[in-house]
Formats: C-alpha cells, sequence, structure tokens
C-alpha cells in the first residue's frame, strides 16, 4: 500500500512554552500584582518518525503530553523551536496557504460549520475558500452525502443536528477540497455507538478507496483497534512507542489471566510462576506470563487438591496495554 | 472580494434566524448615539456656540464620524469580536484554511444591529447638511463621501491593532477603547478644540484629523484652498491600514510560534 | 452571613488578578476625562459666565465620574448571570441555602468594589497631581468630604439594586440585550453621565431629580465639592434611604414572583 514511505517525515522537532505560574489566595493575588513567575515547559523533546503514503496512524499519548502541539505543527499552525518537517515536500509553517490546500483537520470538538445555517450553505463558503471547481465540488459532496448518510441532513440548520449527525458533516466539511492527508484530532468523542461505527467505517473506506492518509489521535482504543495498524504513543513530550499493533501484542501480550472454579475444601494454593489474585470457596484467579509457565502447569497443580469445575483464560485488553506501557514510562 | 460576500451572506442569514433579538438590539444601537448627539445639542443649546464653531457644523463633524464608527463596526465586527474567537481556539481553524488570516477574521464575524447607530448618524447627516446650504457642491460632497470610507479604514485599522493585542494578552484590551471609542467620542467634536498635544496625536499617529477635522475646515469654507487639497487629506484614513496590517502579521507570526 | 463573605472573596480576588486589565482600564478612565474636560472647557470658554455650576467644580465632576466608573456605570455585565436565568441553570442555585436576592446583590456588589478598588487609588492619585486646569480640587470641608462617602456609598447600593432589577427582567424577556441597553443607556444619561445635570435645560432636571438615577452618580459627586451644601446634602441622604428601600423591596418582590414562575416551568 504504501507507495512512499517517507511521504510524512518529522526530524528532531523540539517546542518549548512559556506558562505563567499562578497561586491561590489574596495574599497571593496581591503579590502577582507585581511580580509573576514564568515557567518553561517542554512540550516536544527531539520527535522523530515518518510516515507512509496510505497509511492510517493513531497517534495516543494522556492529556498534555504533546499530541495537540505535534498535530499543530504538522498542520503548519505552529512553527516548531527546531528540527524539521516535510510533508509531501511542503515545510508545513513555512508553505500554509500552499500546503493546506491538501489537508484536511478535524478537531473534534471545535466545529467549522456555521451554527444557524442549513450545513449545505457551510459547505458552499468552504468551496469558496478553497477555490473549489464547481465540477469536482458537486462530484465530492455527492460522494460524501452517499457515504456518510447525509441526505436528509444537508438542509438543517446545524443547531438541529444531533452530534452524530453533526460529526458527519464536520468530517465531510473537511473533506470537500480531496485533501490528500486528512487529520482527526478526536473524532469519535461524545458520539453513541451506532456513530461511532458510521465514523470508522467511513475513514477505513475513504483510506481503501481514495488512499487517503489519516493521523487519528484518540483517547478511546476501540478506534485504534479498529482503524490504525499503525500506532505512535507520545508522553511528557518524547516518542515511546512506534510500531504496529500486533508487535504491541507480542510485547505485552504474554499476559494471561486464569479464573478456575473448582469444588472442594482447600486454602490458598501457591503455584511457582503465577500470581494468585484471589481465592474463595469456589473460584481462583491466578495472573501469569505464558513465558515462564503454561497454563496446562496450573491446571494440574491445582486438579492435585481440588476438582475443576471450569475454566476460563483472559488475555489483556488495548487500554490496559497501554496503561502498563504508560507506567513502564512513568507517565 | 468574492469570499468577503459569501461570507456577508451566511452571516446575514444567521441573524436573521433571530429576528426580535435582532431589531431590539438595533433599536438599542440607535439610541446610544441618540443620548449622546442629546447632550451635544443640549450643550448649544445652553452655550450657543463652540469656539466659532455652530450647532449644525458640529453635528456634521459628529455625522460622520459616527457613521464611520457604525460602519466599521458592522462590517469589520470579526477584527473587533477577535479576542473570544482566539479565546475559543477557532483561530487555528483559520490557520488550516488556504486563504489570508485577515480575511478570514473580517469574515468571521458581521454585526448587522449596527444599523441602528447608521440610522441615527445617516439623520444627523440629512439634518445638518440640510442646514449649511455651502456643502452643496459635488466636490464638497464627494470629499465628505471620501472623509466616511475612510473613517472606516481608521476604526478598522485600530480593532486589527487591538486584535494583534489578543496573540500577547486579552486582559489589556480595554486599552484599546482609548482609539475606539475614545478616538470615536474625541473626532465627533472639531479637533482644534483640544489641546495641541492631543490635536498632533490624533492627525499624525491616528489620523482622525485628516477624516473630519482638516477636510471638514474646506466644507465649511472656514480656509480657502484647492478642492483636490482636502480629498487628498482624506486618503491618510487608507494609508493607516498599512502599518496596521504589517503589525498584524508579526502578530499571527508570533501567534504560530509560541501558540497561546 | 459567612457564606456571602466568601463569595465576595472569591469575587475580589478573582477581580483582582486582572492587573493589566486594571492598568488599560486606568488609562482609559484617564483619558477619557481629559477628552471631557477639554469639551467642556471649550465651551466654557465662549461663555460669558453666570453658568450653573463652575468650570472648577466640573472639573472634579468629571474625575469623580471617572474614577468612581465602577460604581456608578449602570451596565456592568455578568455574564455568568444572564447565562444563568437564560440556560435554565438556575436551579442548581435554588438548592443552595441561601436567599438568591442577597446572594447576586453581594456578587454584584463585589465585583464593582474589586475593580473600583484597584482603579480609583491609583486614578485619584494622578489627579491630585495633574497641571491645572485639569488637577482635581480637595473637597471645601471635612463635613464634605464626610458626606461625600456616605452618599457614594448609599450610592453605590442603589445603583447595585437597579442592577438587581435589570437581572430579574431578564427571567421575563429572556433576551439580556436589547431592552436593557436602552435602559441603561437613558439612565446614565440621567444620572449626568453624558453631560452633567446642571448643565441641562430645567424641564430635564425635574425629570433626572424624579428618578433614582442621578442620586448614585450627580448627587455624591456634587456634595464633594460642595455645590450642594451640607444641610441640603443630609435631605439627599435621606432621599437614597428612600430610593434603596424601595428598589429592595421591589426586587426581592419580583424575584419571588419570577421564581415561582421558573419553579412552575420547570413541573
Amino acid at each position: 500500500m504504501s507507495r512512499n514511505k517517507d511521504w510524512i517525515r518529522l526530524e528532531g522537532i523540539g517546542k518549548s512554552f512559556k506558562v505563567a505560574t499562578r497561586t491561590a489566595g489574596l495574599k497571593e493575588a496581591a503579590k502577582a500584582l507585581f511580580v509573576r513567575k514564568h515557567t518553561v515547559v517542554e512540550a516536544l523533546k527531539d520527535i522523530s518518525f515518518s510516515i507512509g503514503e496510505g497509511e492510517i496512524v493513531g497517534y495516543i499519548g494522556p492529556n498534555g503530553a504533546g499530541k495537540s502541539t505535534t498535530i499543530k505543527i504538522m498542520s503548519g499552525i505552529l512553527v516548531p523551536d527546531g528540527g524539521s518537517c516535510s510533508v509531501m515536500g511542503y515545510t508545513p509553517w513555512k508553505d500554509r496557504t500552499d500546503y493546506v490546500r491538501h489537508i484536511g483537520v478535524v478537531f473534534g470538538q471545535r466545529s467549522q460549520l456555521w451554527w444557524d445555517v442549513p450545513v449545505l450553505d457551510s459547505f458552499e463558503l468552504l468551496r469558496d475558500i478553497y477555490k473549489i471547481p464547481d465540477a469536482k465540488y458537486k462530484q465530492n459532496v455527492a460522494m460524501l452525502t452517499d457515504m456518510l448518510d447525509l441526505e436528509k441532513i444537508l438542509q438543517m440548520p446545524v443547531r438541529q443536528l444531533s452530534l452524530g449527525q453533526r460529526m458527519r458533516c464536520e468530517i465531510a466539511a473537511s473533506l470537500l477540497h480531496s485533501p490528500k492527508l486528512l487529520f482527526l484530532d478526536e473524532p469519535t468523542i461524545g458520539l453513541d455507538a451506532v456513530s461511532k461505527l458510521a465514523v470508522r467505517n467511513f475513514i477505513k473506506t475513504l483510506n481503501k478507496e481514495q488512499g487517503v492518509t489519516v493521523i487519528l489521535t484518540t483517547h478511546d482504543m476501540s478506534d485504534i483497534e479498529a482503524l490504525a495498524s499503525r500506532l505512535l504513543m507520545i508522553g511528557k513530550g518524547a516518542l515511546l512507542y512506534d510500531g504496529s499493533l500486533e508487535e504491541l501484542r507480542g510485547r505485552f501480550g504474554t499476559g494471561r489471566t486464569v479464573t478456575v472454579d473448582y469444588r472442594g475444601d482447600s486454602g490458598p494454593i501457591d503455584i511457582q510462576g503465577a500470581t494468585l489474585m484471589d481465592w474463595t470457596q469456589e473460584r481462583a484467579v491466578y495472573s501469569f506470563d505464558t513465558e515462564q509457565i503454561v497454563l496446562a502447569d496450573i491446571v494440574s497443580r491445582l486438579s492435585e487438591k481440588v476438582e475443576i469445575v471450569d475454566i476460563a483464560v483472559t488475555s489483556k485488553d488495548l487500554d490496559e496495554m497501554i496503561v502498563e506501557l504508560y507506567e513502564e514510562h512513568q507517565i | 472580494m468574492r469570499l468577503y460576500f459569501k461570507y456577508l451572506n451566511i452571516h446575514l442569514k444567521s441573524q436573521m434566524q433571530y429576528r426580535a433579538s435582532f431589531w431590539l438590539m438595533s433599536v438599542g444601537q440607535f439610541f446610544i448615539p441618540f443620548m449622546v448627539f442629546g447632550g451635544l445639542y443640549l450643550m448649544f443649546d445652553r452655550f450657543g456656540q463652540l469656539q466659532g464653531w455652530s450647532f449644525f457644523e458640529v453635528a456634521l463633524c459628529f455625522a460622520v464620524i459616527h457613521l464611520s464608527f457604525s460602519l466599521s463596526e458592522c462590517f469589520a465586527r470579526g477584527f473587533d469580536a477577535f479576542s473570544s474567537l482566539v479565546g475559543r481556539g477557532d483561530f487555528d481553524r483559520l490557520l488550516v484554511r488556504p486563504r489570508s488570516t485577515a480575511l478570514q477574521v473580517l469574515g468571521s464575524k458581521f454585526e448587522f444591529t449596527r444599523i441602528g447607530r447608521l440610522l441615527q448618524s445617516s439623520f444627523v447627516l440629512v439634518w445638518s447638511l440640510a442646514n449649511l446650504p455651502a456643502v452643496w457642491t459635488f466636490p464638497k460632497l464627494l470629499t465628505l463621501a471620501l472623509m466616511i470610507a475612510n473613517g472606516v479604514f481608521i476604526f478598522t485599522g485600530i480593532f486589527i491593532l487591538a486584535a494583534t493585542f489578543c496573540f500577547w494578552t486579552i486582559q489589556a484590551l480595554e486599552v484599546a477603547n482609548v482609539f475606539t471609542d475614545g478616538g470615536r467620542e474625541m473626532a465627533q467634536y472639531p479637533l482644534n478644540i483640544y489641546e495641541k498635544w492631543v490635536t498632533r496625536f490624533f492627525t499624525f499617529i491616528i489620523p482622525f484629523g485628516c477624516v473630519s477635522y482638516l477636510p471638514l475646515m474646506y466644507l465649511l469654507d472656514k480656509r480657502e484652498g484647492s478642492e483636490l487639497l482636502p480629498m487628498l487629506f482624506t486618503l491618510g484614513g487608507a494609508l493607516f491600514l498599512v502599518p496596521c496590517l504589517l503589525i498584524w502579521r508579526f502578530g499571527v507570526r508570533h501567534y504560530r510560534s509560541t501558540g497561546s | 452571613m459567612k457564606a456571602y463573605v466568601s463569595i465576595w472573596r472569591l469575587r475580589f480576588v478573582n477581580g483582582m488578578q486582572y492587573r493589566a486589565a486594571a492598568l488599560a482600564g486606568m488609562a482609559t478612565q484617564l483619558f477619557f476625562g481629559f477628552v471631557f474636560i477639554m469639551i467642556f472647557a471649550a465651551f466654557y470658554s465662549g461663555s460669558s459666565g453666570g453658568e450653573p455650576i463652575s468650570l472648577q467644580d466640573l472639573i472634579t465632576y468629571v474625575w469623580l465620574q471617572q474614577v468612581f466608573l465602577s460604581f456608578i456605570m449602570l451596565w456592568f455585565r455578568d455574564q455568568e448571570l444572564f447565562d444563568l436565568i437564560t440556560s435554565g441553570n438556575i436551579a442548581y442555585e435554588l438548592c443552595r441555602p441561601m436567599g438568591l436576592y442577597p446572594h447576586w446583590y453581594s456578587k454584584l456588589m463585589a465585583q464593582r468594589v474589586a475593580s473600583a478598588v484597584l482603579r480609583c487609588f491609583p486614578i485619584l492619585f494622578i489627579t491630585f497631581l495633574l497641571p491645572e486646569p485639569y488637577r482635581m480640587s480637595a473637597p471645601p470641608s471635612w463635613a464634605s468630604f464626610f458626606l461625600f462617602l456616605v452618599t457614594l456609598l448609599l450610592g453605590l447600593l442603589v445603583i447595585v439594586s437597579i442592577s438587581m432589577l435589570i437581572y430579574i427582567s431578564v427571567f421575563w424577556t429572556m433576551s439580556p440585550i436589547g431592552s436593557i441597553l436602552m435602559i441603561s443607556v437613558a439612565g446614565e444619561f440621567l444620572a449626568g453621565m453624558v453631560i452633567p445635570v446642571p448643565l441641562m435645560p430645567q424641564w430635564l432636571q425635574s425629570i433626572a431629580y424624579a428618578l433614582p438615577f442621578r442620586w448614585t452618580a450627580d448627587f455624591p459627586f456634587r456634595v464633594y465639592s460642595g455645590h450642594i451644601p451640607v444641610t441640603e446634602a443630609a435631605w439627599g441622604i435621606a432621599i437614597q434611604l428612600l430610593w434603596l428601600a424601595i428598589l429592595v423591596i421591589a426586587g426581592q418582590w419580583l424575584m419571588r414572583r419570577a421564581l415561582r414562575a421558573v419553579v412552575v416551568q420547570g413541573g
């Protein structure tokens, strides 16, 4: 799929901000009238990665880790302190107006549609902003209407739309000018299950059929699982993980939890290589690592003492892996 | 330019969604300058004249400045209301679009309720002109139109400066009132009634004098001279926009390096 | 009572944070003071005398207006309160164990005082140092000064109760702007903010005297300069108290009615 591996390339990007500190209390407020303290916060430290054309990349990290700063730099809004960045051959912050013609940006928490007028009016204004030729505009509106099921809502003022309908229109609005790169900042935030699925399916189709490259930030790991083949994780301004989902699974995927229902009288049984999590009258829970002990060993150790009725094994889900990854890097 | 009218159109549509509040607000906007003008009338009622200026002469000055002010509040409101745009973080949105930021900000808001204010100052204009037959020549009326147009440029320039200020802090914004509201209050009287330093500041730094006092002298035959010169004076207003736009670009660059 | 004090404190601290805003406000107020004085001085320079108020007293009047602007302007908007009413979130406020009227009253007052405290002393200081003819004069006697403080404070109470009425009216109109704009513009005119009350023609003065607005600004400022003598001022205080009583009682009554309507609406 990826035709050009260095389609987007960031090298040694760094960015720091000056933040005024404020303290509580009447006395402190009076003091702040005269002196104000500043601290420098390093939002990004030496970030480097490249993304190939046609990829879908999930960009994750806890709040305040530097996600939106990176997105802002890549979309040409912010100028970094140092490092280089090239997207489709452009330097985003230098060739802003030329560059942004080729990208679409959806800020999930903010709207680019005009609140009080029908959606179609907003679209037409965007057509003029992006100077989209008429034929192409018509074709794109038709295509997006069809794919996102907008038929009934295009004539409605935005304030009457539900959140899910609005998000579909937002996404359509940022694709009117056929961008080759789409930034999605929390596109599924606050959406119900049906709308979430609709949005995800659309993104997948868009990527497959039009070859649009997608960079997606989200807190919802099921978004990543459904969409992204590749994961970038950032924490405290540094890139902590860059790889495929499978790789991550492989790294943390050896952990299992086994729940055993049993009959018989016995106190808690210690098994070497597994950790006892819970022990009650008829149920025992262990967590273990497949590289240290196999399930059969645990089962056989247990069956020496009690009669086993049922066994259930679960592996870690993505959310847990991410939390573990955060912990590993102490963020 | 086409895009600007598109913006205009879409805002008109939105504001018409709230007809009742639109009209109420417009009526309210009619009354604000009405009271100020009432004060001016009452002062002349008591004192008769102001350092050689008659009531209708000052009323003409008032009308020019208030017309400019209401027009720029209506059409350049985007800059005037810029602090809330930045506060909401919506400026980022403008930066990911392939058009100049100034144009997009200009199109981000229009305040059509200023029609009330516009109407009030138009009445004053007509009333004062009806009582100043000396102004009824073509070059003078043309000069008058230029005065109003360039007045709009000056107010717009000040709005742009104030908006640029928002990139650093939105706290001290009130100081911009000195130049918008203050400039308006001051320039509605002929500038020569003030202290020298004030007159100079508002002629050479912020060229209100170029659109009210100086050409007004010719309009009212208080000074002889060619008809071209006063027209040239008024262009000072358009000239004022140039540094304002340069400073705006500087502000945008600052925003993009700090992201504050 | 403690609850009101802490609301007051919170608002106050909040208002104090805006250092730059205060500086900007001071510059603005000084500038406006200068402009108004110059305009009045220009009018006076062509006059043959016999004006109802001397230029000296008028200058003091203008400076006091600017110094105590946040005490006297009617249009001191609290967006939070407007939103509270129009969005229907008023229900939360009703859950708190305190009267809504005194609660809002202290909130609005704290705002004004916080903004005045930061601004008034520096401006006051500067206006006393200005060169003639712009310098502000001291009051003619201690009695005038003392009465000024009393009347100013009462004026503040009156203006807050007027603005309470404005906020309460939002319960009915739901749109805070249009109609209120007109009331405040007219009110400020009648308080002598556009042209001083003594310079108004007789018929307008009678109207101004009959309404509460001029008692919040025009009256204390003329007490300060001695333009209103001490004995007359004492009578004026009685009238201020009367207005205060009327406005507060009316406000509380209207608020009770408004809240009853809200409760009914909410089912």
